[in-house]
């Protein structure tokens, strides 16, 4: 069993606006081991970028709250002081943002900016620092690292910008890897790349990796375990096969019935979810999805409980519905065109 | 680069003729009425303003007569109409008391300025924020002759109070640096005091702004230390547009624009210059004075230009 | 509840529910209905209109001030006139008196200072005292307020509208417009902005402005009006034709032009409304510099002319006897900064209403 690395409890995030109290993320818990890469998938809103950046601890602000425990390596980060998190960001947890433009400081080249995450943490000086660096890019797959270290931002092309930072983020081998949204602004061609790029240094570097994505079909390439997230709570969690193959939550069987397939029957229209992600300010009661499910009853005005209802242990849901009839119905949903009985 | 300058400075002159032709205009053509007659005086007699006319060549054709002030006043010959003395020597002997007034109050106006704008930015909402914000929005407000004023009231012995403050006036340097000094302090702060006021509040709204970029939030993500972060990444991002303001203000107070804190505190530099000039009609010293203050605008502005192609190397100069 | 229910599930579609749901969806509102809110609750910024308004108002009665408290005109010379204080009679400009030593020295008290502020203390007149001519300062300063609010009002609400014109051609046409509007920006700029506003100032105040139809004399407001509303054109028309520029690439206005709109129509219904918020803001701030700036021309006496007060020309006019009567400058001036204050805060709350930044700690 490999090493445990972060234990998240009901962790709970608020955050006060003008509007009223904004609930973020409500009650998720999940674990992640060496080596292993969780996938956590959502709508916008969902609460998976707030997960990702409370882990950080970039989220802390005078209107933020906080409950429940972040235990990495057993210590808990939700009570770590400012200055003590600054020593965990980048050292132990390194984090890769979505928009690789916006995300680097356009007027220090690259290899200063990477220079500038080494030093930080470790007793180096400037030569060994770029000597790493240029390795680094290397690893990363950027051709002519010795030259292109010296390059602006604004001279990299999307996807090299989103290897410079993931870069950036590896420099002091952290432990585990936050990538949030890598891929949502790039080209697809790319974006295999970088998904490629990420699961092949997951094992160069022995971390363990949090992907989070609204896209199941990016998903599907790294994830070892996937949590699907709603109106910030956790509504499904399971292992890659669980999810893909044996899906008990309505929402996710939306979200894979939206994924265009070549291997099924064109379908006439691609399943879309009726209706828009509820106010997490005002969340209805009971169930989140209610109010958008097809397949709602009168149980639903209670909210269902995170439980272990099929055979596979370690495959949660939310759902009050009877697990037959999710098997028989689902594939209205996920397999608009209809299925093609594979092997 | 070079190029660049090239045509900058092709742009720049052009910039210039443009801008004494207006001045020009400005004085002899837009208010209409009889040039000579306005210059002669309440008292003229109709003998007076035909002699007048004819001494100035006032009966010739415009860009003739703008042609033959712009020779004199490049070869430095120009005469003043009201008192006969020449242009550019006027000008020259008002340049050192201007700097020594521009050149104090801009160091001060942009260090403070800088000073209060960063700390107001990083307490935001605090009580320092609150204060300085206050004392910001009065600074901003005050008119500067009244400012000058208030303060040769209560400090330089206007009103009996007290007079820790010589009373206007400039000593040059090289007579007596201590008093040169002494007698600049409060003329510096009443120019600075605006632009304290003003500088302040915008580095404080570009940094509040520059805050909530991305790459703030990768610094962070990168375990960096806030002093490092402030000053490496969002400093450095929120002080280029102040490099333009300060470039082009300090041009400008620079050229002769301090005129008011020139006049309140009787310091005869260029500013004062170019007040009298035009009190006295005296179109001469007015189109020096006004080429003179374009030039520093205009060359201000091409050094600004470069500075910011090298703060950002996403720039390029065209 | 272990049972599972299922007996008597019956399949409601998704808009049913969402018909009994209460507060589940998000309401949007729209940029300015969330922005009027901030404003409306930022109480501070709402007091300084207050006080703006206020001052604007009791300047615009400066008549009845006139006619009811001082019964004073706001132009007429009194330097030889007496007023009653507590039942005497004293000069308003007061006499000069010698007095012979018996060593044989003199010591002079100079004559014709202005009385001070009386207070009341003899009825409304004079109740700021008197200036150099012998003018009730009271009266004076609520007319030079209106020629002072007037002037930075109107300049300010003309050279807005201006440079929106300008910006907005200069940035849809682009090409010769552009470069023409663009190069009359930069002339202008060039210019030192106080020489050009004193130029033009003095110019146009010895013979008033000639040309064509348009006569206006020499000491008519209109002059400083036109005057502070050229000289600020650039300040306001670059920032919005950088603005415009930008959007002008949008989508929006592409789609527009796509489904047949005009030149017209696309600056004024699509790329007007979204400068919107910073001409309000800007305005505010024009405004308030326009009557800073009215005041510095009038100082130096390039702007409002003699014998109509401003604020500016009663600075000019108490810096001599600053020693003996500081009262002259000292009012004028406190006007003008509580004015502008006023104006600068709001203009403030306006901004943070418009676009707010985080930062502010909320109650919760």
């Amino acid at each position: 069993m490999a090493e445990r690395l972060l234990e998240v409890n009901d962790l709970n995030v608020r955050f006060a606006t003008e509007d009223g109290i904004v609930r973020a993320v409500e009650g998720i818990s999940f674990e992640l081991e060496r080596g292993k890469v969780l996938g956590i998938v959502g709508e916008s809103g969902s609460g998976k970028s707030v997960t990702a950046m409370t882990l950080m601890g970039l989220t802390r602000g005078v209107n933020a709250r906080f409950e429940g425990e972040v235990l990495y390596k057993g210590k808990d980060l939700l009570k770590v002081s400012d200055a003590d998190m600054q020593n965990y960001r980048g050292n132990e947890l390194g984090m890769i943002f979505q928009d690789p433009m916006t995300s680097l400081n356009p007027v220090y080249r690259i290899g200063e900016q990477i220079v500038e995450a080494i030093q930080a943490h470790e007793k180096v000086d400037k030569r060994t620092a770029r000597a790493r660096t240029v390795e680094l890019l290397r690893q990363v797959g950027i051709p002519n690292p010795e030259t292109r270290v010296d390059s602006f931002p604004h001279e990299f092309s999307g996807g090299m910008r989103q290897r410079a930072m993931t870069a950036i983020a590896l420099s002091c081998n952290p432990s585990i890897l936050i990538a949030d949204e890598p891929t949502t602004a790039l080209d697809v061609t790319i974006q295999a790349q970088i998904v490629e790029l990420i699961n092949r240094l997951k094992d160069d570097f022995d971390s363990a990796v949090i992907f989070i994505t609204h896209d199941l079909g990016v998903i599907a390439e790294i994830a070892d375990e996937i949590i699907v997230m709603y109106a910030g709570r956790v509504v499904e969690r399971g292992s890659k096969r669980d999810i893909f193959y044996d899906p008990q939550m309505p929402y996710t069987w939306g979200l894979l019935g939206s994924i265009p397939r070549l291997d099924r029957p064109r379908p006439e229209r691609l399943h879309t979810i009726e209706g828009a992600p509820p106010s997490l300010i005002n969340a209805p009661e009971g169930c989140k999805f209610r109010p958008r499910c097809p397949h709602a009853f009168e149980k639903c005005r209670e909210e269902p409980g995170l439980e272990n209802r099929v055979e596979t242990p370690g495959h949660f849901d939310r759902c009050w519905l009877d697990v037959e009839y999710k098997r028989a119905h689902r594939d209205e949903t996920t397999s608009p065109g209809g299925t093609v009985e594979a092997a | 680069m070079v190029a660049f300058l090239v045509r900058r400075s092709f742009g720049m002159i052009i910039v210039l003729l443009a801008v004494s032709f207006a001045t020009y205009l400005i004085f002899f053509k837009i208010p209409g009425g009889d040039v000579a007659g306005r210059i002669a005086g309440k008292q003229a007699t109709p003998a007076n303003i035909a002699d007048i006319r004819q001494k100035l060549g006032l009966d010739q054709n415009v860009f003739v007569q703008w042609w033959d002030m712009m020779k004199q006043l490049l070869t430095g010959s120009l005469i003043s109409y009201y008192d006969g003395t020449n242009v550019v020597q006027q000008i020259k002997e008002g340049m050192p008391e201007t700097f020594s007034l521009c050149i104090g109050a801009g160091i001060i106006w942009l260090g403070f300025g800088v000073l209060v704008g960063t700390i107001s930015a990083v307490t935001a909402g605090g009580a320092s924020d609150r204060a300085i914000t206050a004392l910001a929005l009065i600074g901003i407000s005050l008119p500067v002759a009244w400012l000058g004023l208030l303060l040769r009231y209560f400090f330089a012995g206007e009103g009996g109070a007290v007079a820790w403050f010589p009373d206007g006036g400039y000593v040059p340097l090289t007579t007596n640096p201590w008093q040169w000094f002494y007698h600049l302090l409060l003329p510096w702060f009443t120019l600075a005091i605006l632009f304290i006021g003003f500088y302040g509040r915008v580095l404080r709204s570009n940094i509040l702004d520059t805050i909530n970029e991305d790459f703030v939030r990768t610094a962070k993500a990168k375990g960096l230390s806030s002093r490092r972060i402030l000053v490496k990444h969002t400093l450095r991002a929120s002080l280029i547009p102040i490099v333009t303001l300060f470039g082009l203000d300090f041009a400008a107070v620079l050229g002769g624009g301090a005129i008011i804190t020139e006049t309140v505190y009787s310091i005869h530099g260029v500013g004062y210059y170019a007040a009298q000039s035009i009190h006295q009609q005296d179109l001469p010293p007015l189109m020096g004075v006004t080429l003179y203050g374009a030039a520093f605008i205009v060359i201000f502005s091409t050094l600004v230009d470069v500075a910011y192609a090298y703060l950002d190397p996403r720039i390029r100069l065209t | 509840m272990a049972t599972t229910g299922q007996e008597e599930f019956t399949l409601d579609t998704a808009s049913e529910l969402a018909a009994e749901e209460s507060g589940s969806k998000i309401e949007g509102k729209s940029p300015w209905a969330l922005a009027g809110r901030r404003l409306r609750r930022n109480y501070v910024a709402l007091a300084f209109l207050a006080v703006f308004i206020l001052v604007l108002l009791v300047c615009l009665l400066a008549p009845l001030y006139s006619s009811h408290v001082s019964h004073l005109k706001s132009d007429t010379p009194n330097a030889g006139g007496h007023i009653t204080v507590n039942g005497q009679t004293i000069p308003i400009l007061s006499k000069g008196s010698s007095k012979f030593n018996q060593n044989g020295s003199v010591e002079l008290t100079p004559g014709g200072i202005p009385i001070g502020p009386q207070w009341g203390a003899s009825g409304g007149a004079y109740f700021f005292g008197a200036d150099g001519l012998g003018r009730d300062v009271g009266t004076r300063l609520l007319y030079g307020g209106r020629n002072s609010l007037l002037i930075g009002l109107s300049s300010a609400a003309i050279t807005t509208v201006l440079s929106i014109v300008l910006a907005l051609l200069a940035a849809y046409f682009g090409g010769a417009t552009d470069w023409i509007i663009s190069r009359f920006f930069d002339l202008i700029w060039a210019f030192p902005v106080i020489l050009l506003g004193i130029a033009l100032g003095t110019a146009l105040s010895i013979n008033g402005f000639n040309h064509g139809p348009i006569h206006i004399a020499p000491g008519s407001l209109w002059i400083p009006i036109g005057v502070i509303a050229f000289v600020f054109i650039p300040y306001i028309g670059r920032p919005l034709r950088g603005q415009i520029l930008a959007l002008r690439n949008r989508e929006f206005v592409e789609a527009s032009t796509a489904q047949g709109a005009g030149p017209l129509r696309i600056m004024f219904s699509e790329l007007l409304p979204n400068i919107a918020s910073s001409v309000l803001v800007l305005f505010t701030l024009i405004v308030a510099n326009a009557i800073l700036t009215e005041v510095g021309l009038s100082f130096l006496g390039a702007g409002v002319q003699p014998p109509h007060p401003s604020w500016g020309t009663m600075i000019a006019d108490g810096q001599n006897v600053l020693a003996s009567d500081p009262w002259l400058s000292l009012l004028p001036g406190i006007m003008i900064t509580i004015t502008v204050i006023s104006l600068n805060v709001f203009g403030d709350g306006l901004r943070d209403a418009l676009d707010p930044r985080a930062k502010v700690r909320i109650e919760h």
